[in-house]
């Protein structure tokens, strides 16, 4: 197995997102508000002509909510269904190679996570939790259908 | 019908090339499933193509072929040699016949039959391949100097296009940031003109003739009415109207449900159209013609029309709405009712039309598209239904807003006019917590987008500007925003699911300056703003006089002319902002014209100037009766005078400047506007009657314009009415006796006598001065 991982930081937690779902790690600076749009959707942002939603994912986890305003955030860029999404996340460490496949998580996950984990990777950098980013940008909604 | 010829000879060809490998290899080994299998699927391909062109030699051909090789596929019986060689020998007759369609040539003569005999199981191992003399050969191998692409990669070409124009954007606001050399400058505006010329070459090869939606019509109305028992004829026009290749799939739905609905309901059978004494043949026509940057597809059925009566009725009883408020529904928002969801008239449902998606969900997917439907229709007489699409979804004319701050835009096609708060004609209430602006008489209800988004916006609702808003065929709203900003022509990508989930969005943009711009689905706001879109207009004229916000400082509206002078308004005359295309502005009558809509305004402010290539944006100027254009190339701003003013000592366009905003600014003299625009035509109130003979042709074909164009009305003798004055010719009654000015005409230059006061029936100027003496005597 050599998926390589993202090892990112949210709400304090250490968790990798696949990497290849990761276009790119970028700084954003401006952040256009989106009204009435669901909490966990942060705003706008442009990237390079490209118009970014930007997902505050502590909210997505219900894990509180990213202080944004002091300008910069690090962000992971992905694509999903032909959109781009910014992750907000608190601090993009590394990039690892999996060490196994996702495993089952038999503990009891904490309060948010259950719902975008995708399972337990070995990596160099340790045991991570493989974070949905699907799941991650759907947030709340997601939940309450399911 | 010959566009379509050509896409099927060409992905024949196409198949056939690809073929070319496949029947040696498959001849080589009869039993290999996967060959078998592509030579099936051309075959299965040219037949089906070919039953809806008629060519009944290739039909059969393929059909033989295909019946063959499914016996194969199913393993009812085993390829053999002889088998192949028949399949071979099919495939290059239809390979010779393509290429006779091809070059417009009959078909080869020749009889197939053997070819379809040789198919059978067990029939002689390959009869002798005719060859029919291939005198076509040299001619179809001219390749045709098209090529075929994926409408993928024309996607992808249209979408690196806008972010290209984008990223334009985003470096002429650096280079504007930071000073540059002319020579930087001079490149990039050659870029900047290279990339417009691409972005509309790479539009137009989006787009497809609508043709390709309409040439199947014809039969489906066939079709239809042959089921129905009716007699049906189509005519079809406008095919050659272009439009963007996604908007004709978009469109083909509620086209095709329209057209059920008038085939259905709409026309009656030829035995009830002989009793109402119509032709037993229905004529149903559909239409497509380009006005300004939208299409509108018309269709027309002569059947009997919608009862407007009935559908109120339906209405009630569903509980839309009460009696009362159904009395003063206007003929107009009668028939509108057929978008409401659950009233259909028709009797019984049938299997044609009665599919439970009723004219609501063609409204609402022509809308999400940013088109309009519209209904008109006349008992007995037919039903005319006009879908208006935008050209193309991608690029959108838009307004910029902003509410506390931040930006948004607007589509253009929903905006039906601007008004400021404050001004004269806009009084803004509150019935019950809910905003309700009378403007200008005219009763709609008001939301504020601060709180539809839930953002604290520290303008004052009286200084808010209302853009009024006519999402869906007649409902208006008005939004109350805090400013304007801009027209803009923006590259509008859809937004993410989780923004469009919000319901208030249409999609994303870019701004000019880089940042992003929410564009706002104007039945979205409405419908998160609770307005309540659905139930019909509810218009309330009520009666004027009810006092006007009190006078501040004179508001004005700053903006650059045409000549790019800083000029400013009064706001209050600025009735609201149109564009219009060029094309729009002609010279007629002695001066500058335009059309906007069904008006012919004059227009002011353009002379002197270059009028713009494309469009031309202009203020619609209101003194209570007459509207004149006045041209203009940007609003730079809403302001107030505060300072003093300098005023002209000509008379002129141009009152007096006045330092507003810290810079001189002209004030456009708008009596002088209108006086000098107006003309003759401002004097209707006051204006005079003249009676001219209606018998008389040469008063009623040379006199009257004449007379007409002094500034009086003609009336004929039969009239009532009493004229000021009366023109008759010299020797006949007067047909009024009470009229004591009369203005004889003789037919001889010279005049008969000293008494004689009878003007020469070409004398002009005395024609004029009698007419003229008439008006001022009355005047006094």
């Amino acid at each position: 197995m050599n998926e390589l991982l993202l090892v990112v930081t949210i709400a304090g937690e250490r968790v990798a997102l696949p990497a290849a779902a990761v276009e790119s790690v970028v700084e954003l600076d401006t952040l256009i508000p989106v009204p009435r749009a669901a909490p966990h959707i942060a705003g706008l942002s442009a990237l390079r002509s490209r118009v970014l939603t930007v997902v505050d994912c502590m909210r997505s986890l219900e894990l509180g909510e990213t202080d944004c305003s002091d300008g910069i955030r690090e962000a992971a860029v992905v694509e999903l269904d032909g959109h781009h999404y910014a992750l907000i996340v608190d601090l993009v460490e590394d990039v690892v190679e999996a060490l196994s496949d996702p495993q089952p998580m038999r503990a009891a996950m904490g309060y948010g996570w259950e719902r975008v984990s995708l399972g337990m990777v070995e990596s160099e950098a340790g045991p991570l939790l493989l974070v949905d980013v699907g799941a991650l940008i759907a947030g709340l909604e997601a939940k309450a259908v399911a | 019908m010959d566009d379509l010829i050509a896409d099927f000879v060409a992905e024949c060809r196409e198949m056939l090339e690809a073929l070319g490998g496949e029947i040696v290899a498959w001849e080589a080994q009869p039993d290999d499933r996967a060959r078998l299998d592509s030579i099936f699927r051309f075959v299965h391909t040219v037949k089906g193509n070919c039953g809806f062109f008629e060519f009944p030699r290739l039909e059969a051909l393929s059909h033989a072929a295909e019946d063959a090789l499914a016996d194969c596929r199913a393993a009812r019986r085993a390829p053999d040699a002889a088998l192949v060689s028949a399949v071979l020998g099919i495939i290059d007759r239809i390979a010779e016949m393509v290429s006779a369609i091809e070059a417009g040539e009959d078909m080869p003569a020749g009889d197939d039959s053997a070819l379809i005999a040789a198919l059978a199981p067990g029939a002689e191992a390959a009869s002798p391949i005719v060859a029919v003399a291939a005198e076509g050969q040299g001619k179809a191998s001219a390749a045709p100097r098209t090529i075929r692409l994926s409408v993928e990669l024309l996607d992808r070409v249209m979408s690196t296009v806008s972010d290209m124009v984008l990223a334009r954007n985003e470096l002429a606001r650096r280079l504007r940031e930071s000073t540059t050399d002319v020579p930087v400058d001079g490149a990039f505006e050659r870029l900047s003109s290279i990339i417009a010329e691409m972005r509309d070459a790479i539009t137009r090869t989006r787009m497809q003739r609508i043709e390709n939606l309409f040439v199947g019509l014809p039969r489906m109305v066939r079709d239809l009415s042959a089921e129905l028992g009716k007699q049906v004829l189509v005519d079809v026009e406008g095919g050659d109207v272009e439009l963007d290749r996604e908007m004709i799939e978009m469109i083909r739905d509620p086209l095709t449900h329209i057209i059920r609905n008038a085939v259905d309901h709409g026309i009656e059978t030829p035995a009830e159209r002989l009793k109402s004494g119509k032709r037993e043949i229905g004529l149903l026509s559909v239409s497509a013609r380009q006005s300004g940057n939208q299409i509108l597809i018309d269709i027309h059925d002569d059947g009997r029309g919608i009862d407007g009566k009935k559908l109120v009725e339906k209405a009630i009883s569903n509980g839309v709405f009460s009696k009362e408020d159904a009395s003063q529904l206007s003929p107009r928002e009668q028939l509108a009712l057929i978008f409401e969801a659950g009233l259909s008239t028709a009797k019984q449902i049938t299997s044609i039309s009665g599919r439970g998606v009723g004219m609501d969900v063609v409204r609402s997917n022509v809308e999400r598209i940013g088109g309009i439907v519209e209904v008109d229709s006349r008992p007995g007489e037919g039903t005319r239904m006009t879908l208006r699409v935008p050209l193309t979804l991608t690029i959108i004319p838009a307004l910029t807003v902003s509410i506390a701050g931040q930006h948004f835009a607007i589509p253009r096609s929903a905006i039906d006019e601007i008004v400021r708060s404050n001004g004269e004609s806009v009084i803004l209430e509150h019935v019950g917590g809910a905003g309700v602006a009378t403007i200008r008489g005219r009763r709609v209800p008001e939301v504020s987008l601060a709180a539809i988004l839930g953002l604290d916006s520290n303008v004052e609702a009286k200084d808010r500007t209302l853009v009024v808003l006519r999402p869906a065929g007649g409902d208006v709203y008005a939004l109350s925003v805090d400013r304007i900003h801009d027209h803009e022509e923006l590259v509008v990508k859809p937004a993410a699911p989780a923004v469009m989930a919000t319901g208030l969005y249409a999609g994303t943009t870019l701004a000019d300056d880089g940042s992003p711009i929410l564009l706002f689905d104007p039945a979205g706001v409405a419908a998160v703003g609770g307005v309540k879109l659905e139930a019909h207009e509810r218009t309330a004229r009520i009666a004027e006089g009810t006092t006007a916000a009190a006078a501040q400082a004179t508001p004005i509206l700053l903006f650059r002319g045409l000549d790019g002078g800083r000029r400013a308004l009064r706001l209050a005359v600025v009735d609201r902002i149109e564009e219009v295309p060029a094309s729009a502005i002609r010279e007629a009558a002695g001066q500058l014209r335009v059309q906007v809509g069904d008006a012919i305004l004059p227009l002011a402010g353009a002379a002197g100037a270059e009028i713009p290539a494309d469009k031309v944006r202009l203020f619609r100027l209101n003194d209570g009766q007459h509207e004149i254009g006045y041209a203009f190339a940007e609003v730079v701003d809403f302001a107030t005078i505060e300072n003093e003013v300098i005023h002209a000592d000509r008379l002129g366009e141009i009152s007096g400047v006045s330092l507003i905003d810290g810079e001189p600014a002209e004030l456009v003299d708008v009596h002088w506007l209108f006086s000098s625009h107006v003309g003759a035509a401002a004097r209707k109130q006051e204006q005079l009657v003249c009676l001219v003979p209606c018998w008389d042709p040469w008063m009623q074909n040379m006199l009257r314009p004449l007379v007409e164009a002094a500034g009086y009305r003609v009336i004929d003798d039969g009239e009532e009415e009493t004229a000021d004055v009366v023109i008759a010719s010299v020797g006949e009654e007067p047909p009024q006796e009470a009229v004591e000015n009369v203005i004889w005409l003789r037919p001889d230059p010279e005049a008969t006598g000293k008494k004689d006061q009878s003007i020469y029936r070409y004398d002009r100027a005395g024609l004029l001065m009698a007419l003229k003496s008439v008006s001022a005597g009355r005047g006094k």
